[in-house]
């Protein structure tokens, strides 16, 4: 099993009917359920606000700096996500089609690292010379 | 044979086993290679083994395994956390799909591993040429006019990509089974037409028509029931078949009106119109058995008057239904002319213009063809230029060149 995360994201200006909140709430939970009964489901969650709820904390010299606003200046900000098991990325994708359908927005899926540490510090590395 | 044509023959497959045995790309590649490092020390002298592909398979797998123990504990670790799902080596200890046991062949997953829709179709095309084709990277980038390093980057970034998402190594199930072929029939009908569109440099160039055939065949012969990929076969047969005739001395286009049908290889004809009759029998026609059953219609005819358009119009327009596209709609236009004149011809090309077609130079190339047969030059010959000015293949330019410079 590998945990994946599905990533949502919403324009900054983008408005939302009520109707459609509550139809995507409605979807959302139903398939909260569905991931539940079938063992997939690790976490959910929505974000509080848009970009403009974002900080970013960067340590400088001995003290933080404190930045209001989201880390990349970008035109939509990360919305909500979902953290699933699969066992393996066809399964998380199967997920991800119906989180697209309940969510009504792209789904971005990511696998959570799950391998060898001395490899994942190589390929960080910067070429040998 | 020598070990470099076993090498072209059994790379793919042997690769595809060893990834099955290891769950690893890289480690799959290099124990191959190691394998075929030993064949070329050893053959010359020993004498080539009766069946070198399994020869090669048990060999590459002893190396891997004196590998693997060599190794240090890290490293064990190391090879397990990169196993593929899907692999025998993970598989073996879990209640592995039935449908794996019948997988007849590792090439199978590996072309819809290479092919998956995750992977973007540049990445596809790489990753099938160098794990089925068995090309080497250099080759590869040269065949698509794409540095070498940019090329070696995109197979690194696919091969990476297959192992950290943990990317199925399996033939996907029934029901993805229509969804998930698309994009391996793409794969192979792109590689043909970069092989096919590429006659100027063609010497420069890996034959890329063959390589694509050969795929083709491999995925036609593992997927017997699969309709479009015995179509696509037979396409890429029916195509190749008038490869000699494309071309001029000169290095120039011959259109398919003009082309000496003498040159026409017999034998690919007759192996893709064995292909079509059966597709026809079997009732379950897609885009690339129609557009086969278009190209064996053609390779039937003497000469372009004594074809049969109709049969062709009619075959275009189920094409159409099942792939309305403009292009589609632009093939049928100009079937259309054969049948009913270039005026019918004409006028169903230039319903055509606002669909965006309008950037393509076969559309303004079409338009002139017929506005020459109706004589009014002046427009055939505004419409050759527009099409020139839309292609940058040298082999096209030269042929609307010839064109406008007989128009008058």
């Amino acid at each position: 099993m590998t945990q994946y995360l599905l990533a949502l994201y919403k324009a900054d200006d983008e408005l939302i009917s009520p109707e459609r909140s509550r139809q995507v709430w409605a979807g959302v939970n139903e398939l909260g359920d569905r991931m539940r009964d079938a063992g997939a489901f690790v976490f959910k969650s929505g974000m509080e606000g848009g970009a403009e709820s974002a900080t970013v904390v960067r340590q400088s010299g001995g003290d933080f700096q404190l930045t209001d606003g989201p880390y990349t200046e970008t035109k939509e900000h990360l919305a909500g996500f979902w953290i699933i098991n699969a066992a393996d990325l066809d399964e998380a994708l199967e997920w991800a089609k119906l989180a697209a359908v309940a969510e009504q927005r792209p789904i971005e899926v990511r696998p959570f690292f799950n391998g060898d540490l001395d490899d994942a510090i190589a390929a960080n590395a910067p070429a040998a010379q | 044979m020598t070990v470099e044509a076993v090498f072209r023959r059994e790379y793919g497959r042997c690769v595809a086993t060893l990834i099955r045995f290891l769950g690893d790309i890289d480690a799959a590649e290099e124990a191959v290679q190691d394998a075929f490092t030993v064949a070329v020390a050893r053959w010359p002298s020993e004498g080539q083994p009766p069946n070198p592909g399994a020869w090669i398979v048990t060999t590459a797998r002893n190396r891997a395994i004196d590998r693997l123990r060599r190794e240090s504990i890290r490293d064990e670790r190391h090879a397990q956390a990169h196993l593929l799902y899907g692999a025998d080596a993970q598989a073996a200890d879990h209640n592995a799909p039935a449908q794996e046991e019948t997988v007849p062949d590792d090439r199978l997953r590996l072309i819809f591993t290479c092919c998956h829709p995750a992977l973007n179709q540049p990445a596809q095309v790489a990753l099938t040429l160098r794990l089925l084709g068995g090309l080497e990277t250099p080759e590869i980038a040269r065949a698509f006019f794409v540095p070498e390093a940019t090329m070696a980057q995109r197979i690194v970034r696919a091969k990476r990509k297959i192992r950290d998402t943990r990317l199925p190594y399996r033939v996907p199930a029934e029901a993805q089974l229509p969804a998930r072929l698309q994009p391996v029939l793409a794969v192979i009908y792109l590689i043909f037409n970069e092989g096919y569109a590429a006659t100027a440099d063609s010497l420069m160039r890996l034959d890329l028509c063959a390589e694509a055939i050969r795929l083709a065949r491999v995925l036609a012969e593992l997927m017997p029931d699969e309709p479009e990929a015995q179509g696509l076969l037979a396409l890429l047969l029916l195509l190749h078949a008038r490869s000699a005739a494309r071309v001029a001395d000169d290095g120039s286009l011959v259109r398919l009106a003009e082309q000496d049908r003498q040159l026409w290889d017999r034998n690919l004809i007759a192996e893709g119109q064995a292909i079509v009759r059966a597709c026809v029998q079997r009732g379950r026609p897609g885009p690339y058995q129609i557009q086969a059953a278009i190209n064996a219609v053609h390779s039937v005819a003497p000469s372009i008057d004594k074809t049969d358009w109709h049969a062709i119009l009619t075959l275009y327009d189920q094409l159409y239904a099942l792939t309305p596209t403009p292009v589609v709609a632009l093939n049928r236009a100009v079937a259309l002319a054969e049948v009913r004149g270039p005026a019918a011809g004409l006028s169903a090309v230039d319903e055509l213009r606002s669909s965006g077609l309008d950037k393509y130079y076969l559309f303004h190339a079409s338009r002139a063809a017929l506005l020459r047969r109706l004589g009014r030059t002046t427009e055939a010959d505004a419409a050759y230029a527009t099409a020139r000015s839309l292609t940058a293949n040298p082999v096209e330019r030269a042929f609307l060149d010839a064109q406008r410079a007989t128009l008058n």
